[in-house]
């Protein structure tokens, strides 16, 4: 059997910074991280969560799918079931309870455009200021 | 630098038919460098063979001889890597016997950025590039002609500075235990930044150093917080040379204090204090 062993490049999936990594793959699956000494951000360093972006990715604990509380217990669902349901619940609570009564909260790892997309939604759509993000938590 | 690049690629290829793999570091996206196997299949990959900076190879190396214990592999490795690698086959880490080394000789250049002592391999035929000697380690030497109260407030400050990333323990060749004593909360407390008390890290790890550091500065150069800690295992290793005549990666024969049994008249005392 043919062994294979290399890095990707990424960036870290946690914060705004944006520290540059690799992550090792051998014979197609996930190992570890490992800093990547070039890279501007990072400079080949990494915080405690960098070392150990890679464990999540294939963690028994992590969500596949979206989950809809069914009478107190979480159940699987499809995207266009829990959209609809988010879509359905945000419009009734807007009409109850006015917009500024909901806030959302975007990423620092999201793109300028999705996070773009988030502040006209909140703005434009709920019709509140109430949008922050991550990096201020 | 670039010179020993074409005799290093032909050293590879040479390698390279009795071997499943060479490992070695390639240039990826952006020109940043990495660890790769490069693979017999694909001798065009070497295309982007890169010699800088250096890597965490003997670490990678373990890592893919664990999965395949039995597999032939070829490894680029500098002085430093070359004694990690001895090192880890001490401590029953990696198979020797499955491994063939192809010395890389570190110019001045390299030397002096890591303040090296021994930029060269010892324990390979197929060299690439002119051995040359150790260089001064200025640093070493400025914090060692410190008087010991401003070497406890040196090393106090550079520690208050550490974000307990873990990094120099988790790139360090020569860390390996599978339980670790800075993942226990009774010696270093976990959550909590800055640590009340960061000698507790650094100490330990200085400690757990003595004997196995091999000088190849991974540590500091992963420290987000540019703790000079090789520093410190550079001092531990001359102690532990001058009073066991044990040098880490310099012979393969030579068992390391760690692992002897030592009996009255084994070795001599120093003046040091013990």
């Amino acid at each position: 059997m043919m062994i294979e062993y290399k890095n990707v490049l990424t960036t870290c999936p946690y914060c705004g910074t944006g520290c540059g990594l690799h992550l090792q793959v051998l014979d197609g699956a996930l190992v570890g991280v490992l800093p990547a000494k070039e890279h501007p951000i990072g400079q080949g360093g990494l915080c405690i969560k960098g070392w150990n972006a890679h464990a999540f990715v294939n963690h028994k604990d992590r969500l596949r799918t979206p989950l809809i509380r069914k009478k107190g217990e979480l159940v699987e669902a499809t995207w266009e079931e829990a959209l609809k349901l988010v879509a359905e619940k945000l419009g009734v609570i807007k009409t109850k309870s006015g917009p500024d009564s909901i806030a959302i909260l975007s990423s620092a790892k999201c793109t300028n455009e999705e996070n773009y997309l988030l502040q006209k939604f909140a703005r434009a759509v709920i019709g509140t200021n109430n949008i922050d993000h991550c990096a201020r938590l | 630098m670039t010179e020993r690049l074409t005799p290093l690629r032909q050293a590879i290829e040479q390698v390279l038919p009795q071997v499943e793999g060479v490992l070695a570091i390639k240039r990826g996206p952006g020109g940043i460098v990495a660890p790769y196997l490069f693979s017999p299949e694909h001798v065009d990959e070497l295309e982007m063979l890169a010699l800088w900076p250096k890597e965490p190879v003997p670490d990678t190396l373990k890592l893919i001889q664990q999965a395949h214990p039995e597999a032939k592999l070829g490894v680029v490795c500098r002085g430093c890597e070359e004694r990690g690698i001895v090192e880890m086959f001490k401590h029953a880490q990696v198979n020797w016997d499955n491994i063939t080394i192809i010395g890389l000789q570190c110019t001045q250049e390299e030397a002096e950025f890591c303040r090296c002592a021994k930029p060269f391999t010892v324990h390979t035929k197929t060299i690439v590039g002119k051995p040359i000697e150790g260089v001064p380690d200025p640093l070493t030497d400025g914090i060692e002609a410190m008087s010991l109260s401003e070497k406890l407030a040196f090393w106090k400050e550079e520690f208050l500075h550490c974000i307990k990333c873990y990094g120099c323990r988790n790139i360090c060749p020569q860390c390996f235990c599978n339980i670790c004593k800075l993942e226990d909360d009774k010696w270093v407390e976990t959550g909590r930044l800055p640590m009340t008390n960061p000698s507790m890290y650094h100490l330990i790890r200085a400690m757990h150093m003595t004997a196995k550091c091999v000088a190849c500065r991974e540590c500091e150069e992963t420290c987000p917080a540019g703790i000079p800690m090789a520093v410190q295992f550079r001092l531990i290793n001359r102690d532990v040379r001058e009073m066991f005549s044990y040098e880490t990666g310099a012979k393969l024969d030579q068992k390391p204090p760690q692992l002897l049994v030592l009996e009255e008249g084994d070795y001599e005392r120093t003046g040091l204090p013990h």
